[in-house]
């Protein structure tokens, strides 16, 4: 059995509902989010999917783990999948630690030899791929967005039982939460404007709002622009932030270390602007502009008014 | 409150591609192939810890690191930046790539050190990208963890931790002793230090403690070993840039602009 814990079935479920069927065993599935996907989840080939109500969010990842770790036993599950993200990042671990088997992060790719199954993750932010068994079951593994095709709809259905949350002994409790940024979502936008170190200053992200605005689009930033604190954390793009898939990335004042460049290899085209001829963003970029970004920030804006 | 921060080393993580290779029978990047710094969210953890010791809400700083070979220079940046204690596990025959090793190693450091009751780490080192240190320890020590935290500030009895999470900002309590692994931000740039500090802190003593000081036999390590690498290399990346040069800033800017919409790739709102 191979178990696939998820909270909601969106295209980060259906992928990981597409790697799941490489594993060649029966598929359930966990919700611990949205409890309306149970039923669809069937479609995507789970042949039973169990749904948790009650609170995860009230302890950190401690329920989500207690939950899965139950689940997981029961079920003799040779293998845990997860949608790799900024929850799963917590819950991996520790789970596969309870269940005395192996985590495997950043996996981009899973081969059957000899019924045994050969992890691909990415290392050294994406500059190396490895190739790793594991040396005790099960594989607790989280899986990058975009590396696996999404499970097809299939029209077969699962049998969709109801469990309660378990009770967590309070170490870790939720006092407050804060409200994502504002701004278009960047997981959906069609066009993402990025900005790097390269903008030098708060202002310069300010016109990139209204560039992004003028585009359709999403503002998104590197990590060196979060820290220097012009972008929230959630506008990041790359291997700790978000990973992308717009048609269009522009990469403005951003070098394109690997770590950045693991977040934007479903971009359709990257249109990279930087001063510097030899930065590595433009071996990744579609179209390249050497220019000072403030310059063709303002350009574009200008044109753009003036087409409307 | 006796806060322990667990470091490491790694390749110089922004080495572009075009200079990265992997030397296939060691399955892994050959060693002199650049420098050797604190990774970039281990520096952020090393500043948290620092903050909590400077508003008083942990009164002493111990830096952890396992590596093989000499002391490393990330024990003394931590040492100049007025950790009190800076400890170097000898991980001789110990595997980096390996995180379930790695964190018996330090489990067991942790537990020859003086009853620490914060612990933290980076989310991820950016050398095997594995992102599982921090919480193995938590999970080894039956301690509780929260993960990708950027500020932590005493409350009441307990610590108020703020995370990123998919759904925005969250602010947990948690009670310590406790694991937090941390994330960049703004606020946790690792602080420069002075000179002075930095020529004391050549003279400060770092504690070397090797696989056996720490009781663990090598078969004791060896079943600690989870992943066996079958291959690593490096991906190709294809170049295909286009590069769109002229005199006038304006006109490359409008022709970037009609390539996108000859790719079908952009359409100008009529
Ligand atoms: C484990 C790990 C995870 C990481 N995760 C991420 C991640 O998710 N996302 C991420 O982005 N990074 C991540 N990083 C960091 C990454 O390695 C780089 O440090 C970061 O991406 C650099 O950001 P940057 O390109 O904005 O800055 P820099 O590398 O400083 O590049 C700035 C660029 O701007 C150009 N420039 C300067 N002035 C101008 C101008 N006036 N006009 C135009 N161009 C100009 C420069 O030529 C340069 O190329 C991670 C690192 C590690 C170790």
């Amino acid at each position: 059995m191979i178990l696939v814990a998820l909270w909601d079935l969106g295209p980060a479920a259906r992928e990981a509902l597409g790697a799941a069927g490489r594993l060649g065993d029966e598929i359930a599935v966990a919700l611990l989010g949205d409890p309306a996907s149970a039923e669809e989840a069937g479609a995507y080939g789970a042949t039973q999917a169990f749904v948790f109500d009650g609170d995860f969010a009230g302890s950190g990842g401690e329920a989500a783990i207690a939950a899965l770790t139950e689940l997981a036993r029961e079920l003799g599950a040779r293998a845990v999948l997860l949608p790799r993200d900024d929850r799963t990042a917590e819950i991996a671990p520790r789970l596969a630690e309870r269940l005395g088997g192996t985590a495997v992060t950043q996996v981009v790719a899973i081969e059957l030899t000899d019924g045994r199954p050969v992890w691909t993750r990415s290392a050294y932010g994406g500059k190396a791929l490895v190739e790793v068994t594991a040396a005790a079951e099960p594989v607790v593994a989280t899986l990058t967005r975009g590396a696996f095709a999404p499970a097809e709809a299939t029209g077969g259905t699962a049998t969709v039982s109801t469990r309660s949350a378990p009770a967590v002994d309070g170490a870790v409790e939720l006092l407050e939460r804060e409200a994502p940024s504002t701004g278009a979502s960047l997981e959906d936008a069609k066009v993402i404007v990025s900005g790097g170190a390269g903008l030098g200053a708060a202002e310069a992200f300010r016109e990139l709002e209204e560039l992004a605005g003028l585009l359709g689009g999403a503002v998104g930033a590197s990590l060196a622009a979060v820290d220097a604190g012009w972008a929230p954390a959630d506008r990041q793009v790359g291997l700790t932030g978000k990973v992308v898939s717009p048609d269009v990335y522009f990469a403005i004042g951003i070098s394109g270390a690997s770590q950045h460049l693991a977040g934007i290899g479903g971009a359709k085209a990257v249109v990279a602007v930087n001063t510097d001829a030899d930065a590595p963003i433009f071996a990744s970029a579609r179209l390249g502009v050497v220019m000072d970004c403030h310059t063709f920030i303002r350009s574009m804006i200008e044109q753009l008014r003036s087409a409307t | 409150m006796h806060a322990v921060v667990l470091l490491k080393e790694i390749l110089d993580w922004e080495l572009p591609a075009s200079k990265f290779r992997v030397d296939d029978e060691a399955k892994r990047p050959p060693l002199d192939l650049g420098p050797s710094l604190l990774g970039p969210f281990e520096q952020n953890a090393l500043e948290l810890a620092l903050q909590l010791k400077d508003a008083g809400v942990v009164t002493r700083v111990t830096a952890l690191l396992a590596a093989p070979g000499e002391p490393v220079d990330g024990l003394r940046k931590a040492l100049a930046l007025r950790c009190d204690e800076a400890v170097q596990v000898v991980a001789e025959g110990a595997d980096a790539a390996d995180p379930s090793q790695t964190a018996e190693l330090l489990v067991a450091a942790l537990r020859r050190l003086e009853s620490p009751e914060l612990v933290l780490a980076g989310r991820q080192a950016g050398d095997w990208d594995h992102g599982q240190v921090g919480y193995l320890v938590a999970e080894r020590l039956g301690l509780p963890a929260v993960g990708l935290v950027f500020r932590a500030e005493r409350d009441g009895d307990r610590l108020r931790v703020w995370r990123v999470a998919p759904g925005g900002v969250e602010q947990l309590g948690v009670r310590p002793p406790a694991v937090l692994t941390v994330t960049s931000d703004a606020s946790l740039q690792l602080r420069m230090g002075s000179v002075m500090d930095r020529m004391a802190a050549n003279k400060k003593p770092i504690t070397r403690w090797t696989v056996e000081d720490l009781g663990l036999s090598p078969e004791r390590l060896a079943a600690a070993r989870r992943l066996e690498i079958v291959r690593t290399w490096a991906p190709e990346i294809e170049r295909q840039c286009e590069v769109i040069d002229g005199d006038d800033p304006a006109e490359i800017v409008a022709t970037v602009l009609s390539r996108l919409e000859e790719l079908k790739l952009l359409s100008r709102s009529p």
